[in-house]
């Protein structure tokens, strides 16, 4: 009896003590991989989720539509001119935006926020700076005609997209200059204080960071737009996939951020959760360093190209996460090419490895980093390079650790992932077709130079096309160039990244863009 | 001659005392030189963490020199040792913020964790090493070894996950990861940095409760492995105690057997037991590294794994220090309470 009643009590004080079941109903919560976040000012953000962040807190004077690149409209700026000879672009400011802070957004803020990036001079700031602008001619380059004005004169006549799809990335957000040079310490432009503050008029505003542990965003009830449906969006960092599947199966979180391919197909059967997918920007690729004796033979880069088990890897490994792309333009970009000329043909390869006088194969090594899916991959990789008598010899690595021998060009294959910065076709013709100069000392260290692939005739191409006024034409101008690309280039490019999260069955309107700043939280309900 | 005496106990005194310190010194400078020299000759550019991979050239110039990895490691090395000798770790990388400032947030969560642990430790463990070894042989005996055991043997990654699955995610009896729900995240303002006592101050009782229910887990897990330790060190100092001839001469004299065993025998096990005490709270702080990750506690553990992770290097050895300063403050707090207990180690 005595033993019958202490069960009850224990019973009874798990039960009080059990979480309850679901979350609330004005509060998205979220879980994902977080940690990336380094910073929360504009003007430095270049991770993942900081420029999630950035896009849900922050306003930019255009954007895009998600399921239309190519429509650019208003966002603070409510029109826009470009002058005749292309260099001028003039800003309509919209009137009656207010910051969170309750400060009136006018264009001495947008002015404040542009030449900022350019004075302060960190990571992103080359995604705006390449257009002529320096800490030296800003006072010139970036100014306010009157409060609701504000123009732009870059160095060259480029396409007018280049310019305008650059505006609409993380560095082209408008920061509250009251509010940040309150904050201001030996003249840094507030930037001690933003890199973990806020000072924006986006529709949901910073309530608090912890870094590598929540970030917790509130309505902001000043926003001009449409008002957001939550409250409140939490993102709490749980790195496993496994873990965030179980926490969306038992409702602790309504949306779970990064699933692995196996949790994915384990919560196929659920009907209380579903599954979405976006085709992303990043591509999955094998970099062959030129430097390497074998890797330089023209006719081994095209066998390696034939030595990928493209469908493979996708049906299985990569199954729903990423799918066949072998060109450096994502879907989705202007003039992106589609075509996958390469699947696996072992006989083919071999008769290339014979032309380059190597039948007999030979030996060289890949730098892995030693996370999934990289590490599947790469396995996979190295049985069909086996077919044709090519030893890998895998490499494993922490992800900064094989970063460090890429980027120093010790390596002879790396396989990587790399993200646009911004969308227009440039990002990536910038870094895959470019290299003018393939010194070691070089200023410039795009992709194509970490490779050690001198290319001054593709240079010139990838040149013309981004000061190529007329879309179409500029459209042809990268299909020509990826086409080349694709046959010559010691890029095996493989796949383009699709995003998937699980969600919750009630919940809707998650707005999920081609790119991690084109991710919205507005217009989500429960 | 009374003068004499003194005089020669403070100069005992003085002298210990300096070993003590010279001691101190000369191991928290091996522990900074080796947790700096493998900070930096792991083949990872810490620039790469601040800069990100797409950074100009300039750009990332400008932060290796910021970083001071231009200079000689030796130089390096100084500065960094200045620095500490100031309290300055320097700044995360993960976080913006000062290390130091970093440590001082997420501490009290493991010490949360690990105080609750030591305290089931101590008091189920003693008294369970107490029964088997009065007990020796009989079922009790060989129930407790083999918890011992198994505490000894499995590995607390996985008995986490195992109890996630079981408790959490199977029988819904306790909740998941993390130290409270998350929409429960930011109510309560920090003031001593424990949730628990926080939650009382500002008197949020569901929170409270919340918090409650989930650190049960996480301290039961790293409880029991403190448990399994201490239950076998107390069995085999009291089988020792037992054997000896005080315990036979207090039976003979009629004493009642629990008084043999809890005041006479265990009284001279408390000795030792202070050093088994203080090296397990020490372990718990090092166990907390992979139970923290696999809850996601955020304390101390899961901050040193984020940051060994991003190659944060200025938390690395931060969180590095603190531990080791604290695993050493705890040695010499049990250093001082066996001289105060036992007049022989005087």
């Amino acid at each position: 009896m005595k033993k019958l009643f202490l069960l009850t009590c224990t019973l009874m004080f798990f039960a009080t003590l059990t979480a309850q079941a679901g979350t609330p109903k004005d509060t998205l919560v979220m879980a994902g991989q977080i940690d990336d976040i380094i910073t929360l000012d504009p003007a430095e953000i270049f991770e993942f989720s900081g420029a999630e962040y950035a896009a849900n807190t922050y306003d930019r004077l255009i954007n895009y539509d998600v399921d239309n690149v190519s429509d650019i409209y208003g966002g603070i700026a409510e029109s826009w001119e470009i002058s005749e000879d292309g260099l001028t672009f003039s800003f309509k400011i919209r009137d009656g935006i207010t910051f969170a802070s309750g400060n009136k957004l006018t264009a001495d803020d947008v002015v404040f926020s542009l030449k900022r990036v350019i004075i302060l001079d960190k990571s992103p700031a080359f995604i705006l700076s390449q257009f002529g602008f320096t800490p030296d001619n800003v006072e010139q380059t970036i100014t306010k005609v009157d409060d609701s004005t504000v123009k732009l004169v870059i160095d060259k006549p480029y396409a007018p997209t280049f310019f305008l799809y650059c505006l609409t990335s993380t560095p082209g957000s408008v920061v509250d200059m009251k509010e940040v040079m309150a904050h201001e310490k030996d003249g840094d432009l507030g930037y001690g204080w933003l890199k973990t503050a806020y000072a924006g008029s986006g529709p949901f505003m910073l309530k608090t960071w912890k870094p590598s542990e929540t970030l917790t965003l509130d309505a902001n009830q000043n926003y001009w737009g449409e008002k957001p449906k939550m409250k409140r969006v939490i993102t709490r960092h749980i790195a496993e996939s496994a873990t965030q599947r179980l926490l969306l199966e038992k409702g602790d979180i309504d949306i779970a951020r990064d699933l692995a391919t196996d949790d994915i197909k384990g919560l196929s059967g659920n009907q209380d959760i579903k599954i979405r997918k976006k085709a992303k920007g990043a591509v999955w690729y094998l970099g062959l360093n030129q430097k390497n004796q074998y890797l330089q033979k023209p006719e081994v880069r095209q066998a390696l190209k034939y030595l990928i088990d493209y469908k493979g890897m996708e049906q299985t490994i990569l199954n729903g996460i990423a799918t066949i792309h072998q060109s450096f333009l994502p879907k989705g970009f202007l003039g992106a090419l589609e075509e996958t000329p390469f699947s696996l043909n072992v006989e083919k390869a071999k008769a290339l490895l014979k032309e380059a006088g190597l039948e007999n194969g030979f030996t060289v090594t890949m730098d892995t980093r030693n996370t999934e899916p990289t590490t599947s991959m790469a396995l996979a990789i190295q049985g069909s390079l086996a077919q044709a008598g090519i030893k890998l010899e895998i490499i494993p690595g922490e992800g900064k650790q094989t970063l460090t021998k890429y980027r120093a060009r010790n390596h002879d294959i790396y396989i990587g992932r790399w993200g646009p910065d911004y969308m227009d076709p440039h990002t990536n013709a910038d870094t895959f077709a470019r290299n003018p100069d393939n010194a070691d000392d070089a200023k410039s260290k795009p992709l194509a130079w970490r490779n050690a692939w001198d290319i001054p005739e593709m240079t010139k191409k990838a040149d013309a096309a981004v000061l190529e006024k007329d879309a179409a034409k500029r459209a042809e101008m990268y299909l020509e160039l990826q086409r080349e690309h694709q046959q010559v280039s010691p890029f095996v490019i493989m796949f383009q990244d699709i995003e998937i999260l699980g969600k919750r069955a009630n919940v809707d309107g998650f707005v999920l863009g081609p790119s991690f700043d084109s991710n919205f939280y507005q217009f989500t309900t429960k | 001659m009374a003068t004499l005496f003194s005089r020669r106990r403070f100069t005992k005194a003085a002298n210990q005392t300096t070993r003590l310190l010279i001691m101190v010194a000369i191991t928290f400078f091996g522990l900074l030189l080796i947790t700096f020299l493998i900070g930096r000759v792991v083949p990872i550019d810490p620039v790469l963490s601040v800069v990100g991979d797409k950074a100009s050239p300039e750009v990332y110039e400008r932060a290796r020199i910021a970083m001071g990895l231009h200079l000689p490691l030796w130089h390096q090395f100084l500065i960094y040792l200045g620095n500490v000798l100031k309290g300055d770790l320097g700044t995360s990388v993960l976080t913006a913020r000062p290390v130091l400032e970093d440590i001082f947030r997420v501490f009290p969560a493991t010490l949360e964790l690990a105080v609750t642990a030591t305290i089931i430790g101590v008091f189920i463990g003693i008294p369970l090493g107490v029964f088997s070894a009065v007990k020796r042989g009989s079922l009790l005996d060989h129930i407790t070894r083999i918890i011992g055991l198994l505490g000894y043997s499995l590995p607390i990654f996985w008995l986490g996950l195992m109890a996630l699955m079981f408790f959490y995610a199977r029988f819904d009896l306790l909740p998941g990861p993390g130290r409270v729900d998350v929409f429960y995240e930011d109510i309560v303002a920090p003031v001593t940095g424990v949730l628990l006592i926080d939650c009382i101050i500002a008197r949020e009782w569901d929170i409270f409760k919340n918090a409650l229910s989930h650190i049960i887990l996480p301290a039961s897990l790293l409880g029991y492995y403190s448990m399994a330790y201490l239950s076998r060190m107390t069995r085999s100092f009291m089988i020792e105690q037992l054997r000896q001839e005080y315990v036979l001469t207090a039976r003979v004299k009629g004493v009642a057997e629990w008084k043999v065993i809890w005041r006479h025998a265990l009284g001279n096990c408390a000795i030792p037991l202070i050093t088994v005490v203080a090296l397990s709270f020490g372990t718990l702080l090092e166990g907390s590294v992979l139970t923290e990750t696999v809850f996601a506690w955020p304390g101390l553990g899961l901050y040193l794994t984020n940051s060994l992770l991003n190659a944060d290097m200025n938390s690395v050895l931060g969180s590095t220090i603190v531990v080791g300063s604290i695993f050493l403050g705890v040695n010499l707090f049990s250093d001082f309470l066996y001289k105060v207990m036992d007049p022989r180690a005087r």
